[in-house]
């Protein structure tokens, strides 16, 4: 750091104009153009079968000590109704297919999302989403916070997450799900959403490096699994 | 002219050199406990999930590449995640040295009328002391991963890159939760116990309230992409993405190195990094974001780009590979010497093989922790081989102790004692006298150990002891048995 020089002066001179001055100082060495190495490889694990992938996406998810259930389609209200028949309130995002509230328990109050406050959001037990993408071999569900899953706050506040992954949704490894995921993908436009990769509860290993679940993101995740082919 | 380098932070000038700091750290048996159980836990968790992936050497090197692709080109690739960035409706900052970049976020938490702010774990932040910088100027910083959280309250330095309390055990833990936490917010509650579970429900508690009131957050970044202008951030606890998401104002102190090409080497990448760092299939959360969603987390969105050294660090061919670091700890877990020394006596943020050649990079060779580092290790070459970007790290520490030497120009202990040795075996009568004077030692020391001598020989016998001497030399036998006619 010159310290002699007034830091008026110095932020009279541009900071990105040194700094890329400086980069290219560095790099006199490095003769190949920009994005000579083409694109990014996809390195992934093979899937064997549909079936495999489907499995091994229930056994890593549930390896998280998240609760999994599977069911057909027809079945979703019902798994939803038994998610969340223990708490006293659970959140709604906007776009949520309302057949999947159809045997909603009488006792749990419902809230739907009209701009509630981060506190008001707190005082709320659970939340039911969607999600968008779901990754075998790593145990992870993608939340691109479309219709169906709010925006992130929704998914994050309350301490249940009921998420509902059809197993058309489900890839076998990161790859897939990063290019099904690409801005162009998700919106057809340049601007790509917030996204949030969930894989199990929220969870520390900050103590002596011994694996807790629970810590600030919701402490119980609750996954259904429809079975559409 | 060279690029600058960085700038030694206050909290670690006058560091004493490595060994010696080394040595006080080996004292401490409770830390010494706690680090190999925490290495121990880690590096089987790491290696179990390594092994699951039979591609694991094609995904390295693709990793590789990707960040040597970014380094070759750094202005083009930040350019382009300016302009990106920018499109999305994110602010965007260079700084070229921390002091730069404090005044900068310090000047935009000031203009949002903040007294206090929540912080995602940073190491770019910690690099440059932010939090000082924000306390000097009467805002207060509160970390809120689990484990900084621990140190700040427990006024600690961090002692490694991933779980920085590593050090501390859950009953230390539990005893600075009931001392401090009543001191900044809510207090742990009166019945807290030393089971981790309740420990991280107290800091679940202690923070709820700071993170639903807080309208500024500050993170870094894991990864921040060109082609999109978007800003990644793994991390586990949820902490992550209540700062990320609640408050109105975010910003995101990322260091230049931090690009990454194409949305695409996110593939790569989040195969990596939580498999090395955590020894998880998947880290529990990983948020992206792209400057501002509408109605959908923080509207106002800086991103301040930091050099702070690493233009000097870009400008050494052999050393820049350092630079695709991606900050997992992996080299710090597999370490030897980490384990044993623990991160403080690395005098840097960055402990452990990574520090070792990061820091003297950064820095300089200038000051005796700096100096020291290159030699912090016994080149067993462990840490190279759990990289998951293939930094060569053994060889890069060869090439740094050769720039100490260089810098250093003949006048270290052992320039001087290889002169001396030149000198004696230049000639058979200086060597025959040197060995008649060595083996006068040996009779007269028999079997006594010498633990420790004075002089230039003292650092080398501060970890060692001196080897007996013999009471004969070959070349005195063999004149003996010449004499005695020998046995053919």
């Amino acid at each position: 750091m010159t310290t002699d020089v007034d830091p008026a002066v110095r932020q009279g001179r541009s900071a990105k104009d040194e700094i890329l001055s400086r980069i290219r100082a560095a790099t006199p060495d490095v003769t190949s153009p920009v994005g000579a190495r083409g694109a990014a490889p996809r390195v992934e694990q093979p899937a064997s079968s549909r079936a495999e992938t489907v499995e091994l996406f229930v056994e890593n998810v549930e390896d998280y000590k998240a609760a999994v259930v599977r069911v057909a389609p027809d079945g979703i209200a019902q798994a939803v109704a038994d998610a969340v028949r223990d708490v006293g309130s659970v959140v709604v995002p906007g776009g949520l297919d309302a057949a999947y509230l159809s045997a909603w328990p009488g006792a749990v109050r419902r809230v739907s999302d009209d701009g509630l406050s981060s506190a008001d959001l707190d005082a709320i037990d659970g939340v039911v989403t969607t999600a968008s993408v779901g990754i075998a071999t790593t145990g992870t569900i993608v939340l691109d916070h479309g219709p169906g899953m709010g925006r992130r706050a929704l998914s994050l506040v309350p301490d249940l997450h009921v998420c509902i992954v059809r197993t058309s949704q489900v890839v076998h490894d990161v790859p897939e799900a990063v290019a099904r995921l690409a801005p162009g993908a998700v919106t057809g436009g340049g601007h790509v959403g917030p996204q949030t990769w969930i894989s199990g509860p929220s969870a520390t290993s900050d103590i002596e490096l011994d694996r807790v679940e629970g810590v600030h993101g919701p402490r119980t995740l609750h996954v259904i699994v429809v079975d559409d082919g | 002219m060279s690029n600058p380098m960085q700038t030694t932070s206050p909290t670690f000038v006058g560091m004493p050199k490595f060994p010696k700091a080394a040595k006080k750290a080996l004292g401490n048996t409770q830390q010494r406990r706690n680090l190999a159980h925490a290495t121990g836990v880690i590096r089987a968790k790491r290696a179990r999930v390594v092994g699951e992936v039979p591609e694991w050497e094609a995904l390295r090197l693709a990793g590789a590449q990707a960040k040597d692709e970014t380094l070759g080109h750094l202005a083009a690739y930040l350019e382009m995640l300016e302009a990106n960035l920018a499109r999305n409706g994110a602010q965007v900052h260079w700084a070229r040295d921390a002091e730069e970049a404090n005044r900068i976020v310090v000047g935009l938490v000031q203009a949002k009328g903040a007294g206090e702010v929540v912080k995602v774990k940073s190491m770019a932040t910690q690099e440059i002391e932010l939090n000082e910088a924000l306390e000097a100027a009467g805002i207060h910083a509160w970390e809120t991963d689990l484990a900084e959280l621990i140190v700040q309250l427990g006024h600690d330095r961090p002692s490694h890159i991933l779980v920085p309390a590593i050090h501390r055990n859950r009953s230390e833990i539990r005893e600075i939760f009931r001392r401090e936490m009543g001191l900044v917010g809510r207090p742990a509650p009166d019945d807290l116990s030393d089971e981790p579970r309740r420990l991280a429900e107290a800091a679940r508690l202690h923070l709820r309230e700071k993170f639903l009131r807080a309208t500024v957050a500050i993170s870094g970044a894991n990864f921040a992409i060109a082609d999109t202008g978007s800003l990644v951030v793994v991390e586990s606890e949820g902490n992550g993405r209540m700062c990320l998401t609640l408050p109105e104002t975010l910003i995101s102190v990322v260091g230049i190195e931090k690009v990454l090409p194409s949305w695409q080497d996110l593939g790569t990448f989040l195969q990596l990094l939580p498999r090395s760092s955590t020894g998880e299939r998947m880290n529990p959360y990983t948020s992206i974001w792209s400057g501002v969603h509408e109605g959908d987390g923080p509207q106002e969105v800086h991103v301040v780009l930091i050099d702070n050294g690493r233009t000097h660090v870009l400008a050494d061919p052999v050393g820049r590979q350092a630079l695709r670091c991606i900050r997992c700890s992996a080299c710090l877990n597999t370490c030897p010497v980490y384990e044993r020394a623990g991160g403080h006596a690395y005098g840097s943020v960055y402990p452990g093989p990574i520090g070792s050649i990061l820091n003297p990079q950064l820095r300089g060779v200038a000051s005796e922790v700096d100096r020291s580092l290159p030699y912090a290790s016994s080149l067993c070459g462990a840490c190279f081989e759990v990289c998951p970007v293939r930094i060569d790290i053994p060889s890069l520490l060869v090439h740094l102790r050769a720039k100490v030497v260089e810098a250093a120009d003949g006048t270290t202990h052992e320039a001087r004692a290889m002169r001396a040795m030149a000198w004696m075996f230049g000639d058979h009568r200086r060597l025959e006298a040197a060995q008649r004077a060595a083996t006068v030692g040996g009779r007269v020391l028999g079997d006594h150990t010498i633990r420790h001598v004075p002089g230039p020989m003292g650092p080398w016998t501060g970890a060692r002891d001196v080897p007996h001497l013999p009471t004969q030399s070959f070349r005195q036998w063999w004149a003996k048995r010449e004499r005695k006619g020998g046995a053919r």
